[in-house]
């Protein structure tokens, strides 16, 4: 038994909380636990990735092509960058949001459409969920909380129960904005049943 | 209690246990977190030193005390500290002193991918590498003793992968921390290396090397794991973790005390299998021993000697070397048919060193003809042809000025190179006028012996320091100019522009970082100069400063798509058609307002303002 989880998006997104949360609370649920971040030497703006690895044992904290479990993009172009990460059948969570880089500003390439990206992801897999997130986070009221919202969706598809995911983020959120990051959480996890997505992911 | 630690955590943790008094370190990726973590914990003398090599002598100092020292750094730091480090070998130890080395293979964040494995048997000391977070910690505990009882530094070498990967450890929640007195015993033969005591040194390192062999063959951590003998995989470090995933029923022989090599026990291992492989990440140093001691052993001949090393890289090439039978699964597919747009690392928005770096691209032009041009979006990100002057650079966030679409340097080696580069440049005869761009914390680093070295042989180099007040690009860590020290507590400011006038350039001056023409002009008047001048272009990291001001807007209807302020590489400017605009989320404030001062058609105002 394994799980990998694959997170991507950009600088200044709150990939790295997110990973550090599933990380930390799948240890505090038996897992043997390995994770990895990529994150260029950009401290806003840049590509991130984040590699979590659950098993009984783990050796490598770096996952190869074809491993993924899960992909879970807070950005489409970076979604569809990873996802070749992605095992057939894994499933593909992509926040719906274009951040485009300089060279897309500056007319040197283009930013491909979420129907794009859409094809690219079904190459892999065809369990693909869209989400707009960055729209339902500013509708709660801080676009900040993103990464929470996120993990949120992924986590109902995850077996490990919600409260231990409650408490790791009372822990690593600061006081003032927990209550407004465990209710994106909970919108995370309804945003995945609203849509029947709910799985086991036990396999 | 188990808890999940990057290796970085685990080796503070650790050496806490063990009983460090005095940590030292200069910040580089991707070792920074050890001090940083240190300097959390209660009863330990934690600083940031200036420079590795300074960092490597506060800690022999305290190791001559007689307590328990750690000095950590990335690869390239211990070149700049290989003097006391070679120096600590020869005169020996009294409290124990651990030498942390983090490399960083496929560079990451770094300008070459040294191997610094090959320090250990340069400098005659012994090495150990962890292989996760767990063994970083508790080797931590032994390796002090080791260098103890061996009277030698010990080289503890990580790699990015085991630095920074978090995994989980086992920590003794109530360690019993052995602490030594500090007290320095005056043995003038062992301490003062004048030729006469220096050279009876010589034969006790040898010994010392004898010594270590034996001690090794026996060391708890050294690991042999029979399974299928057809093939015995020795490796050691993060290559050990992906040849368990890779070849999961081989035999393995995983190493930690990687210099010196336990021979008998390899030979053991080598005696039991088949056909003995070496997984190794960079330079073929585990290979070439085994090789001198006559092993046949198949190495650098399927295992890439460039870049870092994963699991997948290994699979493919173990199946090329058919060391690995041929997946049954189709190659997998890459999303080529798509050419993805690549997202280069950019300065950020509100970065105190846009303004400098667009300056010198610009100014880049002056002494050639004068280029106003108004270009398409593509030639606005496009090279240039620079003449005029030439902009050596340094190590730090600026360095990101060298790609589009700031474009503004012309060279980059190491931390202080570019003040004697320009220096050199100028000296050969190359006729343009020269800029050296360095950091605050990089000047400090190993800028001022340069700038004194101008100032002596009369060069007349421009220096630009941009002052940031803080060490950003490793995480904003205090250096002397900040007067801040690792514990985030008042230490004495350095006062950068002082420190200059000090050393003799007449010519100072101190220039808000975001004021584009008063920086322009003062380059332009310095340049042309016949002596040497210093320019500290100064405002604060966006990151660092709490709060933002009112950010700006774009008035579509005066916007003429000139596209000039996409020049800057602002990331918070993005195009909605042909028209600027200026994201609200990104935008730091009227703090900076660059773009503002860089629009012709004054069309980007103050959210607000008339």
């Amino acid at each position: 038994m394994k799980i990998d989880v694959l997170m991507v998006g950009v600088g200044g997104q709150g990939v790295v909380l997110a990973s550090d949360a599933l990380a930390e609370t799948a240890m505090k649920n038996g897992y043997d636990v390995k994770k990895s971040d990529a994150l260029g030497m950009a401290q806003r703006g840049g590509s991130v990735s984040s590699h979590v690895r659950l098993g009984e044992h783990v050796f490598s904290p770096i996952m190869s092509k074809g491993d993924a479990d899960f992909l879970l993009a807070f950005e489409r172009l970076e979604g569809a960058r990873s996802a070749d990460y992605l095992r057939p059948g894994g499933v593909a969570i992509i926040n719906d949001q274009a951040i485009p880089p300089l060279s897309v500003v500056g007319d040197v390439s283009a930013y491909p459409s979420t129907r794009e990206v859409e094809r690219i992801i079904r190459r892999y897999t065809n369990e693909v969920y869209f989400l707009p997130g960055r729209e339902i986070a500013e509708e709660m009221g801080n676009a900040q909380v993103l990464n929470v919202l996120l993990l949120g969706f992924l986590s109902r598809f995850l077996a490990m129960g919600e409260q231990a995911y409650i408490e790791d983020l009372s822990h690593r959120v600061p006081a003032r904005f927990l209550e407004l990051n465990l209710k994106a959480f909970a919108r995370g996890r309804e945003e995945a049943e609203s849509r029947r997505l709910v799985k086991s992911a036990s396999k | 209690m188990k808890r999940l630690l990057s290796g970085n955590e685990a080796i503070a943790l650790g050496a806490y246990h063990a009983g460090v008094s005095v940590a030292a370190a200069y910040p580089g990726t991707p070792s920074t977190e050890i001090l940083e973590n240190l300097a959390r914990m209660d009863g330990i003398y934690v600083e940031w030193s200036t420079n590795e090599k300074v960092a490597m002598e506060v800690a022999m100092g305290a190791s001559y005390g007689g307590v328990r020292a750690l000095v950590s750094m990335k690869h390239v730091g211990l070149n700049v500290a290989a003097d006391p480090f070679f120096a600590a070998s020869v005169t020996g130890i009294r409290g124990g002193l651990v030498v942390v080395s983090c490399d960083d293979p496929g560079m990451h964040s770094s300008q070459n991918e040294q191997d610094n494995r090959h320090y250990a048997r340069f400098a005659k000391v012994p090495m150990l590498e962890p292989s996760d977070s767990q063994e970083a910690y508790e080797l931590m505990k032994l390796v002090f003793r080791l260098s103890e009882e061996f009277d030698t530094p010990v080289l503890f070498r990580t790699t990015t992968r085991i630095s920074h990967c978090k995994t989980v450890v086992e920590v003794d929640e109530t360690p019993e921390i052995p602490k030594r007195s500090p007290k320095f015993v005056r043995d003038p033969n062992k301490f003062v290396m004048v030729p006469t005591n220096a050279r009876p040194r010589h034969p006790l390192m040898e010994e010392r090397i004898q010594k270590l062999s034996s001690y090794v063959e026996t060391f708890p951590f050294n690991e042999s794991i029979l399974g299928d003998r057809s093939i015995g995989i020795i490796s050691a470090g993060a290559a050990y973790q992906y040849a368990r995933e890779v070849f999961q029923n081989a035999s393995f022989l995983k190493l930690v005390t990687t210099y010196p090599l336990p021979r008998n026990l390899i030979r053991e291992f080598a005696n039991k299998v088949e056909r003995v492989v070496v997984v190794e990440e960079l330079d073929p140093i585990i290979e070439d021993s085994l090789k001198a001691m006559g092993i046949e052993v198949l190495g650098k001949g399927w295992v890439p000697i460039t870049g870092e090393l994963n699991p997948q890289i290994l699979k493919e090439e173990a199946i090329k070397a058919g060391l690995l039978p041929k997946s049954r699964k189709p190659p997998h597919k890459r999303p080529v048919e798509l050419k993805l747009p690549m997202r280069p690392p950019l300065l950020c928005p509100g970065c105190p060193h846009i303004g400098a770096s667009f300056a010198l691209r610009r100014l880049g032009f002056y002494h050639a003809q004068p280029q106003e041009d108004l270009p398409s979006r593509r030639e606005v990100l496009g090279e240039l042809k620079r003449q005029g002057i030439i902009a050596t650079s340094d190590i730090g966030c600026y360095t990101l000025a060298v790609y589009p679409p700031l474009l503004a340097l012309d060279t980059c080696a190491c931390m202080g190179a570019s003040l004697g580069q320009a220096h050199g440049l100028e000296k050969a005869g190359v006729a343009n006028k020269m800029v050296s761009v360095i950091g605050d914390s990089t000047f400090l680093h190993s800028g001022i012996t340069n700038l004194v070295n101008i100032v002596y042989n009369k060069g007349n180099t421009t220096v630009v320091i941009l002052d940031n007040s803080t060490t950003a690009m490793t995480g904003h860590q205090g250096h002397p100019g900040t007067g801040i020290t690792a514990r985030g507590e008042e230490g004495r400011r350095v006062v950068i522009e002082d420190l200059c006038r000090g050393i003799g350039v007449r010519d100072v001056n101190v220039v808000d970082a975001f004021n584009l023409p008063l920086i322009e002009a003062t380059i332009r008047r310095c340049v042309e100069t016949d002596e040497a001048s210093v320019i500290v272009i100064r405002g604060p990291c966006p990151l660092h400063v709490k709060g933002k001001g009112t950010s700006l807007v774009v008035d579509a209807d005066k916007c003429d798509s000139c596209f000039a302020c996409l020049r800057l590489g602002c990331l918070a400017i993005v195009m909605e058609g042909d028209k600027a605009r200026i994201d609200a989320a990104l935008c730091v404030g009227d703090g900076c307002s660059l773009c503002l001062q860089v629009c012709p058609r004054e069309a980007i105002k103050v959210d607000g303002a008339k």
